[in-house]
């Protein structure tokens, strides 16, 4: 006589440590096996969009950083900023760009560090969490040195930066820069031969190259796939076309591939932070003549950057008032969820755990 | 307890019990109570179990927008939030202590109030952040963000700032632990201290 069975539909989640925030994840399984996907957003939708429709622009680079993608709070501000600088035409000074482009490498080195630090928890690995948020508190040491905030900083303003860099702390960056390819050894050394966690991410949650593709996944889940773009290479903004650097990119599309596109990053934005600081020009930081209540011209533009989690684009529509009259956020943490929602089905629960924390999702920036 | 009273034994034999300051374990015991039905030292008791209770607070592994980062920070190398006894459980059945670290959407207000409910007495609340606590910087034209968690579960310790840096939230938890000390818990049990 065969046992009866049936389907069981699993909440994962909304409180769940493993969805690095408030995802729903609502499971079909049969006994181990995931049957189907569906993940339930809008846990955290904060309408930054619409009340930026009643900010002027630089009250609402505060908002990017707390209503966007949290754990990368300069990337939004530069995203928005891309906007409306190109809209309005606003020369940013080099030293203004160059001093963007280190803070943004920091950023992503932050970012990536939170991200390797709760998926190796995730994994079962507390070590990797605490060596990746010691590594994390330098960043942010550097971070409030300057811009005197250790997550939301609001430091990129219209036409430049708020303030300079203080004395000593381009020593102390360096410092950084010279001790972290160490520590990345120290976690390859912890992560990459280890046995079970090759079991746990190689050949796991494989995403295509046509899939990643068809559902616009962007960023280090892109690039796992065999996707060489990259915003900064291929649309370069700032000073990203003057400072060299390599795009990793994996062909195998596993969680694996997916780690070691973001190590690399990380050694890449080491890189190009010690370029930035060799070219670091003297001058101004900020272009003159840009008032508080800053109106644009009417028209529309749409600009991307490279967030360390893909491809951030804003489209602003202007009115020629002095807040914007439409502000749409592609957030790359959307696109990601979705595409690797897509190849879940088939593994086991613990491997959609695996999956889920390699595609860095951020539900800020999936519900904005 | 320096600022306790001395009182002397009910049946008139001996000197009042004497608080020492030696230890800090000396200062918990030394205060009499008189209940309904007898003369109980009691409140050394209570002192103790609370001592106990305030410095184990485990809390519920559980974020919700920035503030969690910084609570992550809080409980990493360097802030090191064991240190206080403070460490975070996957779930709210072996927790004391919930810390809503961030903004709280309608929508997810329903299961905030439901973990809460979950997790067994006595409980507390921290309110992490200026979102949690009033709504923060998504007070105004915001149709979607819960204007403060206490309007939904009630809340011991708000912690200010956005987000508060991992030290406030040291002292927000180091606050509950005073208040915890002052509790009268079994005082309240035996219903001589209006619950």
């Amino acid at each position: 006589m065969a046992l009866r069975t049936e389907e069981l539909i699993l909440n994962l989640g909304p409180q769940h440590p493993s969805t690095h925030g408030v995802l729903r994840m609502i499971l079909t399984l049969d006994g181990e096996n995931v049957l189907d996907v569906e993940p339930d957003i809008g846990y955290l939708h904060s309408s930054v969009e619409k009340m930026m429709e009643y900010r002027t622009y630089v009250q609402s680079v505060s908002l990017a950083d707390r209503g966007m993608d949290y754990l990368a709070a300069l990337a939004n501000e530069e995203a928005l900023l891309r906007a409306v600088e190109t809209l309005g035409k606003i020369e940013v000074p080099p030293r203004a760009q160059w001093l963007r482009v280190i803070f943004l490498e920091f950023q992503r080195i932050a970012s990536h560090l939170v991200w390797l630090g709760t998926w190796g928890a995730d994994l079962g690995a507390t070590t990797m969490f605490l060596w990746c948020f010691r590594e994390r508190e330098q960043v942010l040491d550097l971070f409030e040195k300057s811009t005197g905030g250790r997550l939301h900083h609001v430091y990129f303003r219209p036409g430049g930066v708020y303030e300079d860099i203080p004395d000593g702390w381009v020593e102390q960056a360096l410092a950084f820069c010279e001790e972290f390819p160490g520590h990345i050894a120290e976690y390859e050394g912890l992560f990459t031969a280890n046995p079970i966690f090759e079991v746990r991410t190689k050949g796991v949650g494989v995403l295509p190259r046509d899939v990643a593709m068809n559902m616009g996944a962007c960023g280090p889940v892109a690039r796992a796939s065999g996707i060489a773009f990259d915003v900064r290479k291929t649309f370069p903004y700032e000073k990203y076309a003057e400072v060299e650097f390599d795009v990793p990119v994996q062909q195998a599309g596993d969680c694996f591939a997916r780690y070691q596109v973001r190590v690399e990053e990380m050694r890449q934005s080491v890189r190009i932070i010690r370029q930035c600081i060799a070219k670091l020009p003297p001058g101004e930081i900020r272009a003159p003549k840009v008032p508080i209540t800053l109106r644009l011209p009417k028209g529309e533009v749409y600009t991307r950057t490279e967030s360390p989690r893909g491809d951030l684009g804003v489209f602003l529509v202007s009115e020629g008032e002095e807040h914007p009259y439409r502000v749409k956020i592609r957030a790359p943490a959307f696109s990601n969820l979705y595409a690797l929602s897509e190849i879940m089905r088939g593994w086991k629960i613990a491997d959609v755990i695996a999956i889920l924390g390699s595609t860095d999702i951020v539900l800020s920036d999936v519900d904005r | 307890m320096p600022d306790l009273p001395q009182k002397p034994l009910p049946d008139g034999q001996g000197e009042g019990f004497r608080v020492s300051t030696a230890s800090p374990i000396d200062k918990l015991v030394g205060m009499i109570d008189v209940l309904p039905g007898g003369t109980v030292i009691l409140s050394s008791v209570e002192q103790v179990l609370n001592w106990g209770r305030s410095s184990s607070l485990w809390a519920l592994g559980f974020g919700l927008a920035c503030c969690a980062i910084e609570m992550m920070a809080a409980a990493a190398g360097r802030f090191d939030m064991d240190r206080i006894g403070t460490f975070f459980r996957g779930t709210p059945r072996q927790a004391d202590l919930i810390i809503v670290s961030g903004r709280c959407t309608i929508k997810m207000a329903p299961i905030v109030r439901r973990l809460y409910e979950q997790i067994p007495e006595p409980k507390y609340v921290i309110s992490m952040g200026s979102c949690a606590t009033c709504g923060g910087p998504f007070y105004y034209d915001n149709y979607s963000i819960l204007k403060g968690i206490d309007t939904i579960i009630p809340v011991d310790v708000y912690v200010p700032g956005c987000p508060p840096r991992p030290e406030a939230l040291y002292e927000g938890i180091l606050k509950l632990q005073e208040k915890i000390k002052k509790e009268p818990f079994l005082r309240r049990r035996a219903g001589v201290v209006p619950a």
